[in-house]
């Protein structure tokens, strides 16, 4: 099994201006926060985020990363809408392409199965499809001869995924009720990678929860990063719950440019993910 | 939360102070004793008769709260999940945290649009803006590439409309909600389904708009929306007036009905004994 631990610095250094990446995890639950922050902090640009999105896409918005959306929506669940993509939207900073939750999920299951689309009934006499010339139909071959929606495949540069649990050889484990749609985010893309709250023996994984629960496995990683509340402040349960304290001052921040700016400085500017850890009191 | 769900949204303080009229007296079910807001609870729970056992989404407070008084009462049957990754047993309290909830079985985010896609589900959502063919919209105000208000985005909305039964739940009916034409059609209305044709439309129906004035229906010829009851203490010309369309008023339109004293029980005492229907609704 090879050895694919590196450091989210290591992880940016695999991306460029102009990627479209996956970010795994869903609202404020389970993101790889401690790998945003790194893209956050470093000089890529021009990105296209795919995600269902929480403070993921607004913090990535409010440092400039972002040229692109592709979402379905952007939230922090207990404050339903993401106000740093809400600014992002407002001024226009940002184009979108506009997604049903479940179109979303099959953009990623095409992309995983290297098929352009996968045809749906969801879209049909929406907008989704009626103002985004870039989402076409297909007329079933079969003797229904239906229309459908060709929900088209979210093929990603890179992918970014957090889990509970992982192994040195990037095999990975969730260990909440929900394991969202990472193993697809990984199996859309070209490079994959994981931070887990704990890097352990692949013996010991088992010992965790069932078998069901080794969500990840290594064909889909290429590298894997051990970041101890790698998800702060999102949710992580059973590990450590959303720090919605933290949250607020999060969203907060969106209010003015001083207030962003403070934030910023404390706990974007203050360095990498340890510094950060430190500065928060993790 | 569910496809077509927000995320979970934190109901907020936990009491409410309540506003009833004749309040000491022994239950009765005159008008006077019924908040707005458990009216609205009734009008909900009545969106799911008939439904069987199917997955009832209600998403909000009071559709919450009249969900599972449905099920209590007179769709026992249904199937309700838990606003994250289970389907649980009830009745248990909206807004509890500590509740010891009875899990029949796991539902994460991707198996709920094979709920979904398969047709076995009655969402109820809410609506920024809907038109009088119930064409909705919560994804944003404005233009598309830049909106004056980022709201919620397409959600499950488009898949929701035209696969399972959807009705929507208004807190604050008026003429800001209820617009001649929606900024964006996340949810499929009967005038877009209509001219996909009837294949693609066979799933679409959208059976009632409950809203803190009223119900509204699309039982008409051409499916454009219907007065099909006015809350107690409401006038149809209220409810005309907070609506920005013209809307079909029938002749004949009655009073949404009371609870019956054992959906008042639930309502007050098991469902909701902390009061967050009345945070949602107040009584006028």
């Amino acid at each position: 099994m090879p050895d694919k631990r590196i450091t989210e610095e290591d992880v940016v250094a695999e991306l460029r201006d102009g990627m479209t990446i996956g970010v795994g995890g869903w609202g404020s639950r389970r993101k790889p926060m401690s790998l945003v922050r790194a893209i956050a902090r470093s000089p890529l640009q021009d990105l296209t985020i795919v995600s269902y999105g929480g403070p993921d896409v607004g913090l990535l918005c409010a440092t400039g990363k972002v040229k692109k959306v592709v979402y379905a929506f952007v939230s922090l669940d207990s404050i339903p809408l993401e106000p740093h993509f809400r600014v992002a939207r407002q001024t226009g900073a940002v184009s979108t392409l506009e997604l049903d939750e479940g179109m979303f999920l099959l953009g990623l299951q095409a992309a995983a199965w290297r098929v352009p689309f996968l045809p749906t009934r969801v879209g049909l006499g929406s907008d989704v499809l009626d103002r985004q010339p870039e989402i076409r139909t297909v007329v079933s071959p079969y003797d229904d001869g239906e229309t459908f929606v060709a929900a088209p495949a979210l093929t990603l540069d890179a992918a970014l995924v957090h889990m509970h649990r992982g192994d040195a050889g990037g095999n990975g484990q969730y260990l909440n009720v929900d394991p969202y749609f990472d193993d697809l985010f990984c199996m859309a893309a070209t490079r994959r990678f994981m931070s887990v709250e704990q890097v352990q023996d692949t013996d010991d994984l088992r010992s965790n929860g069932p078998v069901q629960t080794l969500k990840i496995n290594r064909l889909m990683t290429d590298g894997i990063v051990e970041a101890p509340f790698g998800a702060h402040f999102t949710e992580c349960v059973p590990d450590y719950p959303r720090d919605e304290v933290f949250q607020k001052e999060y969203a907060g921040s969106a209010k003015t440019t001083e207030a962003w700016g403070a934030w910023k400085a404390k706990y974007l500017d203050c360095g990498d993910h340890d510094q950060y850890r430190k500065v928060v009191g993790l | 939360m569910s496809a077509g769900g927000g995320p979970d949204s934190t109901p907020g303080p936990e009491t409410a102070g309540r506003s009833r009229a004749g309040a000491g007296a022994n239950h009765g079910l005159a008008a006077d004793l019924v908040t707005r807001a458990e009216y609205c609870v009734v009008a909900v729970a009545e969106c799911f008769r008939g439904d069987g056992e199917i997955l009832a989404n209600p998403i909000g407070t009071i559709p919450m709260i009249g969900g599972r008084v449905a099920r209590a009462s007179f769709e026992p049957d249904l199937v309700m999940t838990d606003g994250e990754a289970t389907f649980v047993s009830g009745p248990y309290p909206v807004g509890a945290t500590d509740t010891v909830k009875v899990v029949e079985a796991w539902n994460p985010y991707r198996s709920m649009f094979d709920m979904v896609w398969s047709g076995r589900r009655h969402v109820m959502m809410g609506a920024s803006q809907i038109d009088r063919f119930g064409n909705q919209n919560f994804a944003f105000v404005g233009s598309w590439e830049q909106p004056k208000a980022q709201l919620l985005g397409f959600r499950g909305a488009p898949g929701n409309t035209i696969q399972n039964t959807t009705s929507y739940w208004i807190p604050n009916h008026s003429p800001k909600v209820f617009v001649p034409k929606v900024d964006v059609v996340t949810g499929v209305g009967y005038d877009r389904a209509a001219a996909l044709g009837p294949e693609a439309s066979r799933y679409h129906e959208i059976r009632r708009v409950v809203t803190n004035l009223g119900v509204l229906d699309f039982a008409t010829p051409d499916h454009t929306m219907r007065l099909h009851s006015v809350h107690p203490g409401v006038s149809v010309d209220e409810i005309v007036a907070a609506t920005g369309f013209d809307l079909v008023v029938p002749d004949d339109v009655g009073e949404t009905r009371a609870p019956t004293p054992d959906e008042l029980e639930l309502i007050q005492h098991v469902v909701d004994p902390h009061g967050l229907r009345e945070q949602e609704v107040p009584t006028p």
